[in-house]
Order: structure tokens, then sequence, then C-alpha cells
């Protein structure tokens, strides 16, 4: 702020704490010294009468004690222009004041499994109480609050993934966040209604389905080939670096029904996961560890 | 000057109330209009594309503004939970400002990147779907309805003659950019950008 500024505020503030004295003290010297109680300042409606008695004493006395609090204010805080006050207290200042206590204090709770492997981590009931309400708060509002996830959110409660599930993998999804890019109509944009159908059912056949329509399973076999094998593999077994599902589990992001299929197929996917940034690593890794405990992975490979 | 004269003086009552009413605006707002600090924007802020302009009218037909606000203040209680406290300069190019004064729903100032696109079309199609104790209303007719095209270039003149540096091109360019977008679009389009200015949103 310029100094002209800082000059006018000042002043404009000051002229009103000293107007405010000023009104006070001429109403009071204006009381006659020989007042007559209940004196009646001359207007009378329906025999209502508005009296000139002075001021209550104690009111008085509040006026002034006002007006000195807010001269003490303005010496000590921030209120006078560029005048930072004899405490020189800034907003931003106690927020970071506040910060630094907050990390003082919760810091070391997340610190301490910092260095305790993510699926040992996984055992410990305290730190997975810790995490369940940091999912709760940062993850359940796509996942589920029990994690089992919904239309379009990865189910994380089974063993199937689609960016992986290794621990490294996991914290790789929670600092960076993933953007899926599934192409309408695979990598063959030339691709027909008709085509599309037939890989519908080339891919329904790969889950065992028993309504299948094997010729037109069988047409759709090396369009799937052409078109989709590049990410989902020719396997269809998926390809965690892309994150292209695996096809052949009968589990479905976003439903594995005939006409979501073919939905998919037409209009592609784009599913994101936005990067947990107000996470810590400390956190992140404690997350990282429920997760994985989510899947149900720390029961066969982390306990022995 | 006696009580009596002032009292029995319309004139010059009104004109000493104009006097004293006057003082806290000329102490408090007179000066940030010559406020670097709240007239200059923070690097990197853009002005909203045409489509997250139609996408901020929809924010303000629809009300949004009365349930949720766009200002982190700067306690910890608020940026732990929406990120980092929002400073003045993110809202030069806003007119009207959309920072509301009431949460019935939690502050948007930093909504962008948060949720994926699908998140947020779900939740407006059905909040219950996403946040089961959610009592935000459904808005289902953001699906249907299409943004209208024709007003887009006039908003954005309107806008530049309030000091927005909307380019010549991006006004000729916006009604192509628009049409055809579905209301949903428009708004999440404007949600997804809302406090990404700033490098450190967190």
């Amino acid at each position: 702020m310029s100094s002209f500024w800082s000059i006018w505020i000042s002043a404009l503030i000051l002229i009103v704490v000293l107007g405010c004295w000023w009104l006070v003290w001429i109403v009071r010297r204006n009381q006659p010294s020989d007042r007559v109680e209940n004196r009646s300042v001359g207007h009378e409606v329906d025999g209502i009468e508005e009296l000139d008695n002075p001021l209550p004493k104690w009111w008085y006395w509040m006026f002034i004690g006002l007006i000195l609090f807010s001269l003490l204010y303005l010496a000590l805080y921030p209120g006078l222009g560029n005048y930072q006050g004899l405490l020189g207290w800034s907003q931003t200042e106690a927020w970071e004041r506040e910060m630094e206590a907050a990390r003082e204090k919760y810091g070391p709770l997340f610190a301490q499994y910092a260095d305790t492997p993510a699926p040992e981590l996984a055992h410990n009931g305290e730190a997975m109480q810790a995490a369940q309400r940091l999912f709760s708060n940062n993850c359940a509002t796509c996942h589920g609050s029990a994690g089992r996830g919904g239309y379009g959110f990865p189910n994380l409660t089974d063993d199937n993934w689609i960016w992986g599930g290794s621990v490294d993998a996991i914290k790789h999804t929670l600092t960076n966040g993933r953007q899926a890019n599934m192409p309408a109509r695979g990598i063959n944009p030339n691709l027909s209604n008709d085509q599309l159908g037939d890989i519908t059912e080339y891919v329904l056949s790969l889950n065992d389905r028993s309504d299948v329509n094997e010729a037109a399973a069988e047409r759709g076999k090396p369009l799937f080939a052409q078109a989709c094998s590049t990410c989902h593999g020719q396997n269809a077994k998926g390809n965690q670096n892309m994150g292209a599902p695996n096809l052949t589990n009968d589990t479905w992001l976003y439903g594995g029904d005939r006409g979501t299929i073919m939905e998919t197929l037409q209009y592609g996917r784009n599913g994101h996961m936005p990067a947990q940034k107000q996470l810590s690593e400390d956190q992140i890794h404690l997350m990282a560890a429920y997760v994985y405990r989510l899947s149900g992975q720390h029961r066969e490979k982390g306990a022995e | 000057m006696s009580h009596e004269k002032v009292e029995k003086n319309l004139g010059l009552m009104v004109g000493l109330i104009i006097v004293v009413v006057s003082l806290g605006g000329l102490a408090e707002i007179v000066p940030l209009f010559f406020d670097s600090q709240v007239n200059e924007p923070v690097e990197g802020l853009e002005p909203l594309s045409a489509v997250e302009l139609e996408g901020r009218d929809i924010y303000i037909r629809e009300g949004c503004h009365v349930c949720h606000t766009q200002k982190v203040r700067p306690f910890r209680a608020e940026t732990e939970r929406y990120g980092h406290y929002s400073v003045a300069g993110e809202h030069v190019y806003d007119h009207p400002f959309l920072w509301g004064s009431k949460r019935t729903g939690p502050d948007l100032a930093r909504v962008g990147g948060r949720y994926s696109d699908a998140w947020h079309r779900l939740h407006f199609y059905d909040p219950r779907m996403v946040v089961p104790e959610s009592n935000m209303p459904a808005y289902p007719w953001l699906f249907e309805q299409k943004v209208d095209p024709t007003q887009t270039a006039t908003k954005m003149r309107a806008l530049r003659t309030l000091g927005v540096p909307y380019t010549d091109e991006q006004i000729a360019n916006a009604e192509e950019n628009v049409r055809g977008t579905f209301e949903i679009q428009a708004l999440i389009a404007y949600l997804q950008q809302l406090g990404t200015a700033i490098p450190e949103q967190r």
C-alpha cells in the first residue's frame, strides 16, 4: 500500500475514534449544571415525551472504555494503514504458526510408521485405525467407505488391479493420480457398430458366459486382436502399465453386461484418479498399507 | 451546534448521516481500488474460457453460491480440508465475485482437479450415488439442456469492459467453442479450473 493511502486510512480511523470521544464529551458538557431531573426536550406525541436526562454514569464510562480499547487495539495490532502494530501480528504468520504446531503434534504420529514396510504395517491395528480415518476423508467419496468402489470407481477390496497392486504401484497411484484413456472403438476408428457387437461377444466369451453368440465371438476375435490387443494384450489379460484392465476375470469397472461393454467400445472410457497432493509422504505410506490390506494381500503374503 | 438544530433540519441531518456512514467505506473500501495486491492477477491466472464462462453462468443460475462458498480462509482447519487459503489476486477476473457467505455444502474455491469429471457427472445427476448422506439437490436437467452459444461473445465483451483481458480471437471463436456443449460439461469445466491458478494449492 502506498504511503498516501496508509496515511489516508490512519487519518480517517483516528478522526472517527476522536469524533466518538468528542461526541460523548460534548453531550456530557452540554448538560446544564442546574439541570432539572426529567426535563422535557419539548416534543410530545400521545403523551410520550423525550426527556433530557444525562447518560447513566456506567454507560458513559463504558463509552470511554471502548474508545480506550480501540486505541490500545490499534496500537497492538495492524489497523492503521501500513503500521504493523507493536505485536507484529499478521494473519499469514498466525496461520503458519498454527500449521507448524500441528506438524509438530501430528507429524510424529505418521512418521513413526514411515520405516515399517507397508505389508507389515497392514497388520498394525493402531496404524490401520489412523489410516481408516484418512481413507474416509480422502478416498471414500469415490471408492466408498468400505472401499468397494462403484460404477467407474475401482473396488479396492478384491485383488484385481488396473494399475497394479504392489505397494509401489499403489503409492504411485496415490502420489501422481492416474488417467486412463480408452479411445472409442479401440485403436481402429473405422470399426462398424456390428463389428463392435462381435468384439462384445468375444469379450463375453472370454469370461465363460453361457449366452455367448459363438459365431459372432469367432468374428470378433481377429477384430479384438487388431483394435484392442495393443493395450489389453493378445490374451486380453490387460496391461497394468497402461491401466488396461484384465478382460478375462469377470471383474468390471463399468459393468460386464452386453449393453455396457458395447457402450464402452462405442464411446471409450477415461477413468481418472486425482493425485492426492494433500497427503504427506508419511501419510501416503500409511494409505498404501491400508489399501494393500483392503485387497486382502496381507493375509497371503504379509504375515509370515 | 445544538441537538435541536440537527434534529429539526432534515437536510442537515441527512448530510451529517452521509458523512458519518461513508467514513467506513472511505477507510476500508476506497483504498482497495488502488491496491496492487487486490487489482493485479496472480501469476498464471487466465480468464475463463468460453465454455468455463458459460459454466460459471450455470453456477450462478442454479444458485450454487447460495450453499457453497469460494473462499478458503487462512485457518488450519480450512487449509487442511480445502487447500491453500484464497488470495485476492485469484479473483481479479471474477465479475461478480462468487465468494458466497454460507456453507451448507463445502467450500469450492479449490475443487478444481480434486475429483474426476466422471465423479462430478454422477454427483450432479444424483449426489446420493457417490455421497450417500448428501443433502444436495440433483440437477438432472443439466444433462439434457445445451448452452446457448449466441450470447457467449456478448458476455465476454461485457467482461472485457470490466478489465478481463479477452482477446479478439477468443471472442470471435466463442460461439463455435460453446456450440453443442451440454450444460453439465460447461459446469464441470468451470469447476475443474477453480483454484488451480496458484501452483501451491495445498
